[in-house]
């Protein structure tokens, strides 16, 4: 306390002198009335317990940091492009306590009001996480929202966004190109059918592995063994397994014809029934529909390695004469190739997944590589409308061939001397052929 | 009827799949197929449940060749659905309600220290499957397989330090690897990209004979 003040309380009271030292207060000279001496040191010693009572607390402010982590920042809310206007995009700078060493911030909430309504909580994120889609908006509403960082039991909320009312539109026109290619290469298809039908002959070259189905067949029913049919070993919603089906439905009409004996052990449900189907209206086709039986198709497990084990297990019991694998394959599609091929069974194989085709060439005896899976059943009826079908695609090729090699000389024109028309191709193509759907 | 229905119904969900991917109003459309698509199949579980029943009964039944192993396979049906229809009401019953895959389950226990070593070791016979194709693909018979041969030495030769180490003796550049690396960057992403784009078109082409009805054979057509 300041001596000035301590004098001046002290003159009021009538204490001659006082002698301050530090917080403590002593008096040297009796007090002429005990009463004022009394009040006097009961004021200094509320004074002194005071100071001491605050010093700690001031103290503790510059010593101890703040424990609540600072909010993100830039909370920034857009509306998604090309949509049906049922979703926007919510972005912020993390805060800058969100650091793995300081292991301050547990994550974030993001909070959405509509229409002016109350804030709800949306969604809780880890830590270091800077983008939320909010996929459950309509475009009928106006939003806000803010975005809060979570420490313990403890939120500190980031400033609150704009408004915001989602948009739809018609046509995503990022995709305007490839829709263009997509109408020509279709259109092209399209001709070809109707050229086929026509009656122009069209050429197709020979495709080894399916010009083999009949041969495979005729082995096994000279040898008297069954014929195996492994559709992949994923479901109907995927396109490989649809396109082994269709040619499944054309080798059955030649296994009904031949009366050899079909396998097909799936590893879908859905597929089973499908399969099924198939076999049996090929059956009916061939007038021998008293030979189908739906034992013919059974469901093992949807399980990979089950399925495995499985028909490795068929193969080496039955031993069949020939193996069809066409469809979606994974790490499955050797051991399935090297078992067939150790019984000695003939195997034509197809699959659209690069990394399988290795194995198919080396432990099968012939491979469809990729196009030719989609092209086997068109290739197999021989009808020229679906043969059609298939020289539409060569548009595809050329198209595709004409903007690799213009792409090729464009990027070299334009590294090599500089050129920023070459550039400028170069940057077209590269729009048009990398632009792909969210 | 019987073959027409399908057709029609696959020629809709094509459609709309197909023009969805450029007019994002029919993106919930596809949503929705996709939904259809979910129930259709987790109903068709059962089907294949019920499957494998009848075909292993009957096996049994009749002992046909390997009627041993559909004992087993009914036998283990039995038990992993027993213990997992257990776990799982038996967690329910609890405060808070237990998955039956969570950890500590007998289910957990099962799926562990049964199924997960069996697919292991199924998994793990591609090792001797992958020797003995390579054997196969690698004899240099004909021209292509004898390039085959060639960048196969030189890819494996680069990508273990053996090769590189073997000619520190003349120059420290990690030749094979470098060489490895752009036989990977160069010959063989063009050789898969060009795959890829017959693939494309291939599924183009044969989506649109069945969206046109052209392509009947998986519904019995010729």
């Amino acid at each position: 306390m300041p001596p000035a003040i301590v004098n001046f309380i002290a003159g009021q009271v009538g204490v001659q002198q006082l002698v301050v030292s530090g917080t403590s207060t002593t008096a040297q000279t009796p007090p002429s009335h005990p009463r004022a001496a009394f009040l006097v040191l009961l004021i200094i010693i509320s004074f002194t317990i005071s100071a001491i009572a605050q010093e700690p607390a001031d103290t503790a402010a510059f010593d101890l940091p703040d424990e609540r982590p600072a909010p993100p920042t830039s909370v920034v809310v857009t509306d998604f492009k090309y949509d049906a206007g049922n979703r926007v995009d919510i972005t912020w700078v993390p805060s800058i306590d969100d650091q793995p060493e300081l292991t301050l911030v547990d994550g974030y909430t993001v909070y959405r009001s509509a229409n002016g309504g109350d804030y709800k909580l949306l969604d809780s994120l880890l830590p270091g996480i800077s983008m939320y889609e909010d996929e459950e908006v309509t475009p009928d509403s106006v939003y806000t929202y803010y975005v809060a960082t979570m420490s313990g039991k403890d939120t500190v909320q980031s400033v609150v966004t704009q408004e915001i009312r989602p948009e739809w539109e018609l046509v995503n026109f990022d995709l305007a190109w490839l829709f263009v290619i997509a109408v020509i290469i279709s259109g092209s298809i399209v001709w070809f059918i109707w050229r086929a039908r026509a009656g122009a002959d069209l050429f197709v070259r020979k495709i080894a592995g399916l010009d083999a189905v009949d041969e495979a067949i005729g082995r096994a029913t000279e040898m008297g063994r069954p014929i195996l049919f492994i559709p992949g070993i994923l479901d109907m919603d995927d396109v490989q397994t649809i396109a082994g089906l269709t040619i499944l439905g054309r080798v059955a009409k030649q296994i009904a014809d031949y009366d050899t004996r079909i396998r097909m052990p799936v590893s879908r449900s859905l597929v089973m029934t499908a399969a099924r189907e198939t076999i049996k209206a090929s059956y009916q086709v061939a007038g021998r529909p008293d030979a189908y039986s739906d034992d013919m198709v059974s469901y093992v497990t949807d399980e990979q390695f089950g399925y495995v084990a499985a028909v490795d297990g068929i193969m080496v019991r039955e031993k069949p004469a020939t193996i069809f694998l066409l469809g979606a394959f994974f790490a499955e599609s050797l051991i399935l190739a090297e078992t067939g091929n150790s019984i000695g069974a003939i195997q034509i194989a197809g699959t659209a997944r690069p990394a399988q085709l290795p194995f198919f060439i080396a432990a099968c005896d012939f491979t469809l590589i990729g196009e030719e899976l989609f092209a086997a059943s068109a290739y197999l009826s021989g009808e020229p409308k679906q043969l059609g079908s298939l020289k539409g695609q060569d548009v595809g090729k050329g198209i595709a061939m004409l903007a690799i090699i213009l792409g090729m000389v464009a990027v070299t024109m334009a590294t090599a001397f500089e050129i920023d028309f070459f550039q400028m191709i170069a940057d077209g193509l590269n729009q048009v052929f990398s632009t792909k759907a969210e | 009827m019987r073959r027409e229905v399908p057709l029609i119904i696959t020629s809709i969900a094509g459609l709309v799949f197909a023009i969805s991917f450029f007019i994002p109003l029919l993106g919930d459309a596809q949503n929705r197929f996709s939904d259809w698509v979910s129930i259709v199949q987790s109903f068709a579980v059962w089907l294949g449940l019920l499957n494998l029943t009848k075909v292993s009964l009957e096996k049994i039944t009749r002992k046909r060749e390997g009627w041993q192993y559909a004992i087993l396979t009914v036998v283990s049906l039995v038990i992993m659905l027993a213990i997992g229809m257990f776990d799982g009401f038996s967690g329910l019953a609890q405060d808070p309600p237990v998955s039956y895959r969570e950890p500590g389950t007998n289910f957990d226990w099962m799926f562990r220290y049964v199924y997960t070593p069996l697919t292991s070791t199924m998994f793990a016979m591609l090792a001797f499957f992958v020797a003995s194709a390579s054997y196969r693909a690698f004899r240099a018979r004909n021209f292509e397989a004898t390039l085959l041969l060639v960048a196969g030495f030189f890819v494996m030769g680069g990508r273990v330090p053996l090769f590189d180490l073997l000619i520190r003796w003349f120059t420290d550049y990690p030749l094979f690897n470098q060489f490895a690396d752009w036989i990977m960057t160069y010959p063989n992403t063009a050789g898969q990209r060009a795959i890829m784009i017959g693939i494309a078109l291939g599924i183009m082409s044969s989506s649109l004979r069945i969206i046109l009805g052209i392509e009947r054979s998986h519904v019995g057509g010729q």
